[in-house]
């Protein structure tokens, strides 16, 4: 196995409310190796956005409290922000689901898209445009020079998706986080974007952090992937296998409650029962357990670990880690 | 028992003939500038439709942000007045009913809407809030009102005692099943349901179309169903109309259109849609379109979809086409179809 570019250890990250401590992120392993497309999956409130900003160090409000993100020999955690700024944008770069909130309506495109160079590289006004006027070209937006004078709210929301990650791209970053990217897009522009980021991933090699609530985005898009509830990684694993046959019942449960195109007939959906966790007072032992169709005695009362169930998947999961099987009606 | 808006309306109709039918629809709305505030243009949102939707069944209303579909959904139970073109319901045209005529229609149609946080009056209780259309249409009062607010949230799989709790108690889930509760409390035959699970978490949305489709065969409803997300749109409906810019672009039972898709922009728009299966998606074939959606101030001649289309030839400039039948139950119009 090759070695890998971000590992993540252990990760816990908080957020103090008046009601009592948020554990957004909680406990949160994994790797991302060079040139891969990894995809976070899961809920809203399930921490994979928190995990990303954690990984930026961009958390704030929250803290972390314990854990590593190990880049190249050294620990994110534990850099001082100018240190972490020049990993920033120039070595990890990341873009947001809402292109119009990120981007700064008073200046132009094409400047903010130079922003980085000029920051890290120290280039001119000149050379900085001239370098995002290209960038923005092969992201895909026709007559690029003058669509770099434009500002944001000139520019369509798939536009403003690929300026940011044609910001993203300019210093040639070797991970790109993308958080929710095409969430907040129309289906066919959606599709535009993430063929880009399929091209991004193999013309610069790229290696991608995919988070997404949308199962379709990740089949079609990652080799592997972690799949987040309430904080924690209940399973990991290649996608066609997490897929094929899942090892947590969050997963399997999940796969089975959406509806698909590809569906020859009608058969009534099944929906996971209740709601996810309160994140200030989670369930004891397993967090998924009072959603759980599979739940024996022990789900109650003890915390399963993300171990190995076979070549290639891990699954906190005690009832698949004693060999047992998802199935049902 | 009072009047039914159609007696009211005094017509007859029978089950044979469609419950909603809308022809020639445009609502148009104006956009205006200067300090004089004239109107300098107008926003095509509905610009000629043509739609009907048969007693029982779901109809599935798909399309992009902006095309228009919540328009359409708005201007067919009346809660906007069209520019021109008719709206009839159970055979009665009600397009400019007004007053008690029009009161009346309400109790005959509701509408189910995307956010669970914004359609719920935070300061109302949940039996306020269900209570409403009961109070306004004087259908029930005292302890027959309370009982009937605890019945409704029972049909919505909802603890009866919640009836004294504000909505801000509630998770996205719960406030979906409030607003479907007050759209039932009105007895009513039709109901738009716009966007109403897009907002919801994905192991939620499943609760949310099974508790739909089980209230439409126990109280015998028909539904508008309005979302951007094909995969639930061709689940839960029994026909589904494809808008673009104001336009109906193709109609055709559920399954037939995801099979054999005949407007380019369908085909465009399935091979859009992510499906759930990496061993699929890597066999698919994708057909990405370019371009964005035109803006409906002004709308390209002809074809509305010719900006983006790949199949689209000078023809498609010139002539507007107009729902050609393809086959018993499928339309599209196009002037150079997919086989």
């Amino acid at each position: 196995m090759t070695q890998p570019l971000l590992e993540v250890q252990d990760l816990h990250t908080v957020f103090r409310t008046k009601d009592g401590v948020v554990k957004a992120v909680d406990g949160v392993s994994f790797e991302l190796t060079p040139g891969e497309t990894l995809g976070i999956v899961g809920e809203s409130g399930c921490g994979k956005s928190v995990t990303a900003l954690s990984i930026m160090r961009l958390q704030r409000p929250g803290r972390i409290v314990s854990g590593k993100v190990m880049f190249k020999g050294q620990d994110l955690t534990r850099l001082t922000e100018s240190e972490m700024r020049e990993i920033r944008g120039k070595e990890i770069a990341m873009i947001f689901q809402d292109p119009m909130t990120s981007l700064n309506p008073v200046f132009n495109v094409g400047w903010q898209v130079g922003e980085p160079t000029r920051l890290h590289n120290g280039w001119g006004a000149k050379r900085a445009l001239a370098s995002a006027v290209s960038m923005l070209g092969r992201v895909g937006i026709p007559s690029a020079a003058a669509r770099a004078e434009d500002y944001p709210h000139q520019f369509s929301g798939g536009m403003r998706q690929r300026a940011m990650i044609a910001m993203g791209l300019t210093m040639t970053p070797e991970v790109l986080i993308a958080d929710e990217p095409t969430t907040a897009l129309d289906v066919t522009i959606q599709a535009q974007i993430l063929d880009l980021l399929r091209h991004v991933n193999r013309e610069f090699g790229t290696a991608t952090i995919l988070i997404t609530h949308n199962l379709g985005v990740v089949a079609g898009m990652c080799q592997r992937v972690i799949v987040m509830y309430a904080g924690r990684v209940v399973e990991s694993g290649p996608t066609p296998d997490v897929f094929a046959h899942p090892k947590h019942p969050y997963t399997w449960s999940l796969l089975r409650s959406i509806p698909r195109l590809d569906a020859e007939k009608h058969e009534p959906l099944r929906p996971i029962e209740g709601v996810p966790p309160n994140l200030i007072d989670l369930p004891s032992g397993c967090v998924f357990h009072p959603r759980c169709a599979f739940r024996i005695d022990r789900c109650t009362r003890d915390v399963p670990a993300l171990l190995q169930i076979n070549d290639t998947q891990h699954a906190a999961c005690w009832v698949t880690q004693a060999g047992g099987e998802l199935k049902g009606a | 028992m009072p009047e039914t808006a159609v007696e009211k309306l005094g017509l007859a109709w029978t089950a044979s003939q469609p419950l909603v039918s809308v022809s020639d629809l445009k609502m148009w709305f104006p956009i205006s500038s200067g300090i004089l505030q004239r109107t300098v243009g107008q926003v095509h949102a509905v610009d000629g439709v043509d739609l009907e939707v048969n007693a029982g069944e779901t109809v599935g209303l798909v399309g992009e942000s902006g095309c228009g579909k919540s328009t359409l959904g708005r201007t067919v139970i009346r809660l906007l007045e069209p520019t021109a073109g008719t709206v009839r319901f159970k055979g009665a045209d009600i397009t400019h009913v007004r007053g008690r005529k029009l009161r009346a229609l309400r109790r005959e149609m509701a509408m189910i809407f995307q956010d669970p946080y914004a359609s719920l009056d935070p300061r109302q209780t949940v039996g306020d809030i269900i209570g409403e259309p009961i109070d306004v249409h004087r259908l029930a009062k005292g302890k027959e009102r309370q009982e009937r607010i605890r019945e409704l949230l029972r049909v919505v799989g909802m603890n009866p005692r919640y009836a004294d709790r504000y909505p801000h108690e509630f998770s996205g889930g719960q406030r979906q099943r409030i607003g479907i509760a007050r759209a039932l409390a009105v007895e009513p035959t039709f109901i738009v349901c716009d966007e109403p699970i897009s907002a919801l978490d994905v192991s939620i949305q499943a609760q949310i179309i099974n508790l739909l489709e089980n209230l439409q065969s126990k109280f015998n409803l028909t539904y508008l169903f309005i979302a951007h997300d094909l995969s639930v749109v061709k689940h839960i409906s029994n026909r589904i109309a494809v808008m673009y810019l104001g336009k109906i672009m193709e109609v055709a039972p559920s399954a037939q259109l995801y099979r054999r898709p005949r407007h380019p922009y369908t085909g465009s728009l399935m091979s859009a849609i992510p499906i759930p299966d990496p061993a699929v998606e890597l066999r698919r074939e994708r057909f990405i379109l370019q371009g964005d959606v035109a803006s409906p101030v002004n709308p390209p001649s002809g074809c509305r979809f010719r900006t983006r289309c790949p199949r689209a030839r000078e023809h498609c400039a010139e002539e507007i086409p107009t729902l050609e039948a393809f086959g018993l139950e499928q339309k599209a119009a196009c002037f150079y179809p997919l086989d």
